[in-house]
């Protein structure tokens, strides 16, 4: 039984090496000869068009890929324009994207701890069941689900609000939708270190009540982080709910003043509705950074402070006693830690994938409802 | 009347609340990077005594070995720029002969490419290191820490959304022009670089602001491929080196923060327009 095992393990790891290895080896050692040799042939071919123009109607294999390919007609220039131009993106995002995504699926089922590239053992399922009974692990996964979902409602509430006051009458409005768009600009790494500063020596300089600073308590924390990023991406979000704001036909809007709806009820029953698409669209985008959350994390608070697991977590998951974890310590950093620290990279990747399965299905879930809510409205 | 427009104005002295307590961090870092160490820990929230230790406070960047100030901003510039003009114009031709080649397996490249879309760099990052390595055993080029590395790893992993927009907007333009030129005597090559990409413009600059704000804040792939102390660091990676090293020396950091900032705010401010423009129209494609 062990036996076969093994020998099916050892089978299924051939294969998948060697699909991979050959999908590599096929970027870079026949797709970029072949098309210097097609460009050479290709050139010569056209300067002696009618000895081409003899061979053509021969059924020989050479000559029909001269004839599809290499050959100065019409159809065979086609072809060699699509290689071309095909070629430097489709090549970069299969050898950068696709080859590590498959690969990385593969690995996440493997030993690899950085050390043994090349020589991984298949372990099954294995990875799957510890980071699944890894409490690190899943106490991460809801603060990221948790931080996610105060986040989409933090940043869609102040962005719906601000592109409502950028949008009256205002003198200045120009310069307010600049002014709260300008945070987006700066990268979270660099906006993670100014907010430490503001956090650990501006505001506790006040004494009081600000003496702790809000980074060093286990909960408090991740609303540090939460300001921060609802300070930095909602002037971007703003821009959306703005751009659908004053798509609204200013008619509509005026009917509603003349038979007397007054501000709340314009913005219910028009300004809504109207906007919901943008909604969507806000929705999505907020989602998928807040759950990709990496730099503005490592500068702000590198994943800490600690606190003592909940103990309603711990009664969830069995534990007799509590162990520490990390407050603001999101997946995308869990992920990095545990490949970069611990230097466990297949326990890492598998955790990648499963994050990666999570988002997809959370992502389809939230487009498919907000869409049906749409034709509904 | 005369209350709406006192509701105006009450409105408007909100918004200029907000927008300050918008711009309180940045004041921070401009007040505080002209401050020596001792005054910043004592005063963090005042205004300096003395402006010119801003002065001597930027010498300090500029001169520090391990945030070597002038070859990041150096690299920041070379990667950006050769990045986003290698990922607008390649990403450009694969939309066009996709969108132009009416065959199955166009379209099963093109919905390779939005799959690409949904992949976060979380899950290739890993493999992403290793593949390098191996490259690097197998063909004895280094992919990590070079110029052409980066921009191979930056031209892969924005191929998916620019193709994407290219293909929407390729489809709108009629084919007619294209058949003109060709009969004109255009090569097909020619028609793509002399016709259509002029008609590319709009969505070009739109790439360019939306590539340009990713690539140049960027942090998690610089960090992988290139390292915290590479010699093609960016500098995002430099302001994270000073600041890993010299976690108190927050006269330093602020101005450091400042220094990487500014060139994006200037930037801002000349090309304000299209850049508000570029980053929502591209998100809400």
């Amino acid at each position: 039984m062990q036996e076969s095992q093994r020998k099916f393990d050892d089978y299924l790891i051939k294969i998948i090496k060697g699909f991979t290895l050959t999908v590599i080896s096929f970027i870079i050692v026949v797709t970029l000869p072949l098309i210097f040799v097609i460009q050479l042939f290709g050139r010569l071919i056209e300067k002696d068009f009618m000895t081409f123009k003899n061979y053509k109607k021969k059924n020989y294999f050479l000559d029909f890929i001269v004839y599809q390919w290499l050959g100065p007609n019409e159809q065979a220039q086609n072809h060699r324009v699509f290689v071309y131009f095909l070629f430097p993106s489709l090549g970069a995002f299969l050898l950068f994207v696709i080859v590590p995504f498959v690969q990385g699926v593969y690995l996440s089922f493997t030993d690899w701890n950085g050390l043994n590239t090349g020589h991984e053992t298949f372990l099954g399922l294995d990875n799957y069941k510890e980071i699944f009974s890894e409490t690190r692990f899943l106490f991460s996964f809801w603060r990221t689900i948790i931080y996610s979902v105060l986040n989409i409602i933090a940043i869609n509430l102040v962005a719906f609000g601000l592109a409502l006051l950028v949008t009256q009458n205002l003198k200045g409005k120009n310069v307010y939708r600049a002014g709260f768009f300008l945070p987006n600009l700066i990268g979270g790494l660099v906006l993670g270190y100014i907010w430490q500063f503001i956090y650990n020596k501006a505001i506790v300089s006040l004494g009081g009540a600000f003496e702790t600073s809000i980074l060093l308590g286990g909960q408090s924390a991740l609303y540090g982080l939460l300001i921060v990023v609802t300070w930095q991406y909602a002037g971007y979000i703003m821009m959306i709910y703005i751009a659908a704001i004053q798509n609204i036909p200013q008619d509509l809007v005026e009917a509603a003043t003349i038979d007397g709806a007054n501000a709340i009820q314009r913005l219910r029953a028009i300004t809504m509705p109207l906007v919901a698409q943008a909604f969507t669209v806000a929705m999505f985008l907020t989602l998928i950074t807040s759950f990709k959350q990496f730099d503005t994390v490592v500068s702000l608070t590198q994943g800490g402070p600690s606190l003592e697991l909940p103990s309603w977590f711990g009664s969830l998951l069995g534990l007799d006693s509590l162990p520490v974890v990390q407050s603001t310590n999101l997946v995308s950093i869990n992920i990095y830690n545990t490949a970069f620290s611990s230097y466990e990279l297949g326990i890492g990747q598998a955790k990648a994938i499963v994050f990666f399965a999570f988002l997809l299905i959370i992502s389809m879930v939230q487009v498919y409802f907000n869409k049906k809510r749409e034709v509904e409205l | 009347m005369e209350r709406r427009r006192f509701g105006l104005i009450l409105l408007e002295i909100f918004a200029i609340l907000l927008l300050a307590l918008f711009f309180f961090p940045f004041l921070m870092v401009i007040l505080n990077s002209a401050k020596p160490q001792a005054e910043i820990i004592l005063t963090p929230l005042s205004l300096p005594q003395n402006w010119v230790n801003l002065w001597y406070n930027i010498v300090e960047i500029l001169t520090r070995r391990n945030i070597d100030y002038f070859r990041s901003f150096f690299n920041s510039i070379v990667i950006t720029t050769t990045s986003l003009l290698a990922i607008g114009v390649f990403s450009a031709m694969a939309a066009w002969v996709l969108v132009r080649t009416k065959a199955r397996y166009s379209y099963w490249i093109f919905m390779l490419f939005l799959a690409g879309m949904v992949i976060p760099f979380q899950v290739v990052m890993l493999p992403l290191v290793r593949l390098l390595q191996i490259m690097r055993n197998v063909t004895g080029i280094p992919f990590k820490d070079t110029y052409y590395g980066v921009v191979l790893a930056y031209i892969g992993f924005g191929a998916p959304l620019s193709v994407f927009l290219f293909h929407g907007f390729i489809k709108s333009i009629p084919i007619d022009i294209e058949e003109a030129a060709i009969i004109d005597g255009c090569t097909k090559a020619q028609v793509f670089f002399r016709v259509v990409l002029p008609i590319l413009k709009p969505i070009f600059v739109t790439l360019l602001v939306l590539n340009g704000m990713w690539i140049w804040n960027d942090y998690l792939l610089p960090v992988l491929v290139i390292g915290l102390g590479g010699d093609t660091k960016t500098l995002p990676l430099a302001v994270a080196n000073l600041a890993g090293f010299y976690d108190k020396e927050w006269g330093l950091i602020l101005t450091a923060v400042l220094m990487a900032a500014l060139p994006v705010l200037i930037l801002f401010f000349f090309a304000q327009k299209h850049i508000i423009k570029g980053m929502t129209s591209g998100a809400i494609k």
